[in-house]
Protein backbone atom coordinates (compact mmCIF):
# COMPACT_ATOMS: atom_id res chain seq x y z
CA UNK A 1 0.00 0.00 0.00
CA UNK A 2 0.96 3.16 -1.22
CA UNK A 3 0.04 6.91 -0.27
CA UNK A 4 1.05 10.03 -0.77
CA UNK A 5 0.33 13.29 1.17
CA UNK A 6 0.42 16.92 -0.87
CA UNK A 7 1.89 18.98 0.85
CA UNK A 8 1.74 23.14 0.09
CA UNK A 9 3.03 26.20 1.29
CA UNK A 10 1.21 26.90 4.82
CA UNK A 11 0.01 22.66 4.75
CA UNK A 12 0.70 22.22 8.68
CA UNK A 13 -1.28 18.90 9.20
CA UNK A 14 1.12 17.16 6.79
CA UNK A 15 2.99 15.49 9.37
CA UNK A 16 0.85 14.35 11.50
CA UNK A 17 -1.04 12.48 8.94
CA UNK A 18 2.42 11.07 8.15
CA UNK A 19 2.47 9.58 11.95
CA UNK A 20 -0.92 8.26 11.83
CA UNK A 21 -0.27 6.66 8.22
CA UNK A 22 3.09 5.21 9.55
CA UNK A 23 1.42 3.68 12.58
CA UNK A 24 -1.47 2.11 10.78
CA UNK A 25 0.75 1.07 7.58
CA UNK A 26 3.80 0.52 9.25
CA UNK A 27 5.39 2.48 6.46
CA UNK A 28 5.81 6.01 5.69
CA UNK A 29 4.14 7.82 2.90
CA UNK A 30 5.44 9.87 0.28
CA UNK A 31 5.55 13.70 0.60
CA UNK A 32 4.95 14.73 -2.60
CA UNK A 33 4.95 18.69 -3.16
CA UNK A 34 2.32 20.33 -4.59
CA UNK A 35 4.52 22.17 -7.86
CA UNK A 36 5.47 18.39 -9.00
CA UNK A 37 2.63 17.20 -11.55
CA UNK A 38 4.27 14.31 -11.67
CA UNK A 39 2.53 12.08 -8.90
CA UNK A 40 3.74 8.40 -8.29
CA UNK A 41 1.46 5.80 -8.68
CA UNK A 42 -0.45 5.50 -5.11
CA UNK A 43 -2.92 4.10 -3.67
CA UNK A 44 -4.23 6.40 -1.63
CA UNK A 45 -4.07 10.43 -1.77
CA UNK A 46 -4.19 12.36 1.47
CA UNK A 47 -4.98 16.57 0.81
CA UNK A 48 -3.50 17.49 4.57
CA UNK A 49 -4.89 20.86 6.83
CA UNK A 50 -3.28 23.80 7.38
CA UNK A 51 -3.73 27.28 5.77
CA UNK A 52 -2.33 26.31 2.01
CA UNK A 53 -1.30 30.29 0.38
CA UNK A 54 -2.42 31.96 3.45
CA UNK A 55 -5.62 31.01 2.87
CA UNK A 56 -5.44 33.99 0.20
CA UNK A 57 -8.40 34.94 -2.10
CA UNK A 58 -10.68 31.80 -0.21
CA UNK A 59 -9.53 29.26 1.73
CA UNK A 60 -7.97 26.47 -0.77
CA UNK A 61 -8.62 28.53 -4.11
CA UNK A 62 -5.02 28.93 -4.37
CA UNK A 63 -3.93 25.00 -4.16
CA UNK A 64 -6.63 23.90 -6.13
CA UNK A 65 -4.97 25.44 -8.59
CA UNK A 66 -1.56 23.95 -8.03
CA UNK A 67 -0.17 21.49 -10.96
CA UNK A 68 -0.44 18.18 -8.95
CA UNK A 69 -4.10 19.08 -8.03
CA UNK A 70 -4.89 18.30 -11.11
CA UNK A 71 -3.48 15.28 -11.03
CA UNK A 72 -5.39 14.30 -7.95
CA UNK A 73 -8.61 15.11 -9.49
CA UNK A 74 -7.77 12.64 -12.46
CA UNK A 75 -6.49 9.85 -10.10
CA UNK A 76 -9.86 10.70 -8.04
CA UNK A 77 -12.07 10.01 -11.29
CA UNK A 78 -9.95 6.51 -12.06
CA UNK A 79 -10.79 5.22 -8.28
CA UNK A 80 -8.25 6.33 -6.86
CA UNK A 81 -9.27 7.16 -2.73
CA UNK A 82 -8.49 10.93 -1.68
CA UNK A 83 -8.88 12.05 1.57
CA UNK A 84 -8.72 15.62 2.18
CA UNK A 85 -8.86 16.62 5.72
CA UNK A 86 -9.95 20.43 7.04
CA UNK A 87 -7.89 22.72 4.48
CA UNK A 88 -7.87 19.80 2.10
CA UNK A 89 -11.75 19.48 1.91
CA UNK A 90 -12.07 22.74 0.59
CA UNK A 91 -9.61 22.43 -1.63
CA UNK A 92 -11.21 19.23 -2.78
CA UNK A 93 -14.52 21.45 -2.98
CA UNK A 94 -12.73 24.36 -5.24
CA UNK A 95 -11.44 22.00 -7.39
CA UNK A 96 -14.83 20.47 -8.07
CA UNK A 97 -14.17 16.87 -6.87
CA UNK A 98 -16.74 17.63 -4.13
CA UNK A 99 -19.85 19.74 -3.94
CA UNK A 100 -20.51 22.94 -2.36
CA UNK A 101 -18.24 25.64 -0.61
CA UNK A 102 -16.79 25.94 3.07
CA UNK A 103 -17.89 29.17 4.53
CA UNK A 104 -16.62 31.57 7.13
CA UNK A 105 -17.92 30.14 10.71
CA UNK A 106 -21.43 31.27 11.21
CA UNK A 107 -19.68 32.73 15.42
CA UNK A 108 -17.05 34.09 13.02
CA UNK A 109 -14.90 32.55 15.65
CA UNK A 110 -11.72 30.44 15.21
CA UNK A 111 -12.61 27.22 16.69
CA UNK A 112 -10.46 24.69 17.72
CA UNK A 113 -11.80 21.80 19.87
CA UNK A 114 -12.95 18.37 20.27
CA UNK A 115 -16.29 17.50 18.39
CA UNK A 116 -18.91 14.99 18.81
CA UNK A 117 -19.64 13.01 14.96
CA UNK A 118 -22.43 10.57 14.39
CA UNK A 119 -20.70 8.09 11.25
CA UNK A 120 -23.51 8.23 8.52
CA UNK A 121 -22.05 6.18 6.04
CA UNK A 122 -19.86 3.15 7.05
CA UNK A 123 -19.84 1.44 3.72
CA UNK A 124 -16.53 3.00 2.63
CA UNK A 125 -13.03 2.52 2.40
CA UNK A 126 -12.73 6.03 4.65
CA UNK A 127 -15.16 4.56 7.06
CA UNK A 128 -15.54 1.07 7.41
CA UNK A 129 -13.69 0.43 10.38
CA UNK A 130 -16.52 2.19 12.22
CA UNK A 131 -20.02 1.45 12.25
CA UNK A 132 -23.40 3.06 11.13
CA UNK A 133 -24.46 5.24 13.87
CA UNK A 134 -21.49 4.85 16.16
CA UNK A 135 -20.68 8.61 18.01
CA UNK A 136 -16.94 9.70 17.49
CA UNK A 137 -15.06 12.25 19.16
CA UNK A 138 -12.36 14.39 17.52
CA UNK A 139 -10.91 18.24 17.04
CA UNK A 140 -11.77 20.48 14.41
CA UNK A 141 -9.31 23.44 14.06
CA UNK A 142 -10.79 26.06 11.50
CA UNK A 143 -11.88 28.89 10.79
CA UNK A 144 -13.89 28.22 7.59
CA UNK A 145 -15.87 24.90 8.05
CA UNK A 146 -19.53 26.48 7.72
CA UNK A 147 -20.76 24.01 4.67
CA UNK A 148 -22.71 25.36 2.20
CA UNK A 149 -24.23 24.36 -0.59
CA UNK A 150 -28.24 24.63 -2.01
CA UNK A 151 -31.08 22.94 -1.03
CA UNK A 152 -31.07 20.87 -4.35
CA UNK A 153 -27.17 19.41 -3.91
CA UNK A 154 -27.86 18.90 0.16
CA UNK A 155 -31.10 16.87 -1.05
CA UNK A 156 -28.52 14.77 -3.29
CA UNK A 157 -26.64 14.56 -0.70
CA UNK A 158 -28.38 12.66 1.69
CA UNK A 159 -30.71 10.76 -0.97
CA UNK A 160 -27.30 9.17 -1.71
CA UNK A 161 -26.25 8.44 1.24
CA UNK A 162 -23.12 11.27 1.01
CA UNK A 163 -22.74 12.64 4.10
CA UNK A 164 -20.19 10.42 5.83
CA UNK A 165 -20.37 12.81 9.45
CA UNK A 166 -22.27 15.24 11.35
CA UNK A 167 -21.76 17.13 14.40
CA UNK A 168 -24.32 15.47 16.95
CA UNK A 169 -24.23 15.94 20.76
CA UNK A 170 -22.12 13.58 22.65
CA UNK A 171 -25.94 11.39 22.70
CA UNK A 172 -25.63 11.51 18.80
CA UNK A 173 -28.36 13.56 18.20
CA UNK A 174 -28.00 16.00 15.80
CA UNK A 175 -29.22 19.30 16.22
CA UNK A 176 -28.43 23.45 16.41
CA UNK A 177 -26.56 23.47 19.67
CA UNK A 178 -24.20 20.64 18.31
CA UNK A 179 -23.37 22.41 15.25
CA UNK A 180 -20.14 24.17 16.30
CA UNK A 181 -19.79 26.05 12.54
CA UNK A 182 -23.51 26.64 11.20
CA UNK A 183 -22.70 23.76 8.68
CA UNK A 184 -26.05 23.08 6.48
CA UNK A 185 -27.94 20.07 7.99
CA UNK A 186 -24.20 19.29 10.39
CA UNK A 187 -22.39 18.08 7.86
CA UNK A 188 -19.07 17.71 8.59
CA UNK A 189 -17.81 15.35 5.68
CA UNK A 190 -19.08 14.58 2.28
CA UNK A 191 -18.23 11.53 -0.26
CA UNK A 192 -17.97 12.14 -4.14
CA UNK A 193 -20.69 10.17 -5.95
CA UNK A 194 -18.17 7.66 -6.45
CA UNK A 195 -17.52 7.14 -2.52
CA UNK A 196 -13.74 7.17 -3.23
CA UNK A 197 -13.48 11.11 -2.04
CA UNK A 198 -13.92 12.10 1.42
CA UNK A 199 -14.24 15.88 2.62
CA UNK A 200 -14.25 16.19 6.08
CA UNK A 201 -13.46 19.45 8.26
CA UNK A 202 -12.58 17.57 11.59
CA UNK A 203 -9.14 15.79 12.12
CA UNK A 204 -8.99 11.98 12.68
CA UNK A 205 -4.93 12.33 12.29
CA UNK A 206 -4.95 14.39 15.60
CA UNK A 207 -6.46 11.70 17.72
CA UNK A 208 -5.01 8.78 16.42
CA UNK A 209 -2.39 7.78 19.16
CA UNK A 210 -3.72 7.62 23.14
CA UNK A 211 -0.34 9.25 24.06
CA UNK A 212 -2.87 12.31 22.54
CA UNK A 213 -5.74 11.64 24.72
CA UNK A 214 -7.81 9.82 22.06
CA UNK A 215 -7.76 7.48 19.44
CA UNK A 216 -11.44 7.60 17.64
CA UNK A 217 -9.42 9.04 14.53
CA UNK A 218 -7.21 5.63 14.56
CA UNK A 219 -9.78 3.70 12.96
CA UNK A 220 -9.77 5.54 9.74
CA UNK A 221 -6.20 5.01 8.96
CA UNK A 222 -6.55 1.68 9.98
CA UNK A 223 -9.54 0.99 7.92
CA UNK A 224 -7.97 2.57 4.76
CA UNK A 225 -4.92 0.24 5.22
CA UNK A 226 -6.83 -2.73 5.05
CA UNK A 227 -8.84 -2.18 1.70
CA UNK A 228 -6.09 -1.05 0.04
CA UNK A 229 -3.66 -3.77 1.26
CA UNK A 230 -6.37 -6.45 -0.24
CA UNK A 231 -7.39 -4.57 -2.82
CA UNK A 232 -3.96 -4.59 -4.22
CA UNK B 1 8.25 68.88 -31.03
CA UNK B 2 5.50 66.19 -31.94
CA UNK B 3 4.17 62.70 -30.48
CA UNK B 4 3.19 59.91 -32.47
CA UNK B 5 -0.51 59.30 -31.76
CA UNK B 6 -0.89 57.55 -28.20
CA UNK B 7 2.36 58.34 -27.12
CA UNK B 8 2.66 57.67 -23.71
CA UNK B 9 -0.49 56.57 -23.27
CA UNK B 10 -1.55 53.25 -21.50
CA UNK B 11 -2.20 50.82 -24.28
CA UNK B 12 -3.98 48.21 -22.40
CA UNK B 13 -6.91 48.70 -19.95
CA UNK B 14 -8.03 48.22 -15.92
CA UNK B 15 -11.18 45.69 -15.27
CA UNK B 16 -12.88 46.28 -11.99
CA UNK B 17 -14.42 43.58 -10.53
CA UNK B 18 -16.89 43.66 -7.32
CA UNK B 19 -17.29 39.86 -5.80
CA UNK B 20 -20.21 39.96 -3.41
CA UNK B 21 -22.45 37.40 -1.80
CA UNK B 22 -25.42 35.77 -3.06
CA UNK B 23 -28.48 36.47 -1.90
CA UNK B 24 -30.05 34.31 0.52
CA UNK B 25 -25.98 33.29 2.06
CA UNK B 26 -25.31 33.97 4.98
CA UNK B 27 -22.89 36.67 5.30
CA UNK B 28 -21.61 36.58 9.54
CA UNK B 29 -18.78 39.82 8.93
CA UNK B 30 -22.11 41.59 6.99
CA UNK B 31 -23.91 41.09 10.22
CA UNK B 32 -20.79 41.73 12.85
CA UNK B 33 -20.26 44.67 11.30
CA UNK B 34 -23.86 45.82 11.04
CA UNK B 35 -24.13 45.49 14.48
CA UNK B 36 -21.07 47.38 15.27
CA UNK B 37 -22.37 50.48 13.40
CA UNK B 38 -25.35 49.91 15.87
CA UNK B 39 -23.41 50.38 18.87
CA UNK B 40 -21.49 53.48 17.43
CA UNK B 41 -25.02 55.17 17.46
CA UNK B 42 -25.57 54.83 13.05
CA UNK B 43 -28.90 53.82 12.58
CA UNK B 44 -30.83 53.26 9.98
CA UNK B 45 -29.06 50.66 8.17
CA UNK B 46 -31.19 47.71 7.03
CA UNK B 47 -28.62 45.25 6.36
CA UNK B 48 -24.74 45.49 5.54
CA UNK B 49 -23.10 42.56 3.45
CA UNK B 50 -19.22 42.45 2.74
CA UNK B 51 -17.19 41.55 -0.57
CA UNK B 52 -14.57 41.91 -2.43
CA UNK B 53 -13.03 44.28 -5.09
CA UNK B 54 -10.37 43.10 -7.53
CA UNK B 55 -8.53 45.27 -9.39
CA UNK B 56 -6.24 44.28 -12.76
CA UNK B 57 -4.36 46.46 -15.09
CA UNK B 58 -4.98 44.10 -18.33
CA UNK B 59 -2.13 44.35 -21.44
CA UNK B 60 -5.12 43.82 -23.65
CA UNK B 61 -6.91 46.64 -25.70
CA UNK B 62 -9.52 44.71 -27.26
CA UNK B 63 -12.39 45.45 -24.73
CA UNK B 64 -14.18 42.45 -25.94
CA UNK B 65 -11.48 40.03 -25.51
CA UNK B 66 -10.67 42.03 -22.34
CA UNK B 67 -14.27 41.14 -20.80
CA UNK B 68 -14.27 37.39 -21.85
CA UNK B 69 -10.77 36.73 -20.31
CA UNK B 70 -11.74 37.90 -17.14
CA UNK B 71 -15.26 36.67 -17.42
CA UNK B 72 -13.13 33.22 -17.46
CA UNK B 73 -11.39 34.40 -14.38
CA UNK B 74 -13.72 35.23 -12.40
CA UNK B 75 -15.32 31.48 -13.18
CA UNK B 76 -12.55 29.76 -13.06
CA UNK B 77 -11.02 31.29 -10.06
CA UNK B 78 -11.89 34.78 -8.67
CA UNK B 79 -15.35 34.11 -7.75
CA UNK B 80 -17.03 31.09 -6.04
CA UNK B 81 -20.12 31.08 -8.06
CA UNK B 82 -21.46 28.32 -5.64
CA UNK B 83 -22.04 31.27 -3.39
CA UNK B 84 -20.80 34.30 -5.02
CA UNK B 85 -21.45 37.00 -7.91
CA UNK B 86 -19.58 39.19 -9.47
CA UNK B 87 -19.38 42.54 -11.80
CA UNK B 88 -16.96 43.38 -14.16
CA UNK B 89 -15.85 47.34 -15.02
CA UNK B 90 -13.67 47.44 -18.10
CA UNK B 91 -12.11 51.04 -17.88
CA UNK B 92 -9.96 51.94 -21.35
Amino acid sequence: MKAAVIVSPGSNCDRDVQVALRQSAGSDPIMHWHGDANLPDVDLIVVPGGFSYGDYLRAGALAAQSPVIREVVARANKGVPVLGICNGFQILTECGLLPGVLMRNAGLKFICRDVDLRVEAADTVFTRDYVNGQIIRIPVAHNEGNYFADDETLNRLDGENRVAFRYCSPEGEVTPAANPNGAARNIAGILNEGRNVLGMMPHPERLADAMLGGTDGRPMFDGLIEALATAA
Amino acid sequence: MRFAPGWGKHQGMKARIHITLKNGVLDPQGKATEHALGGLGFGGINDVRQGKYIELDLTESDPVKARATVEAMCQKLLANTVIENYEIDLDE
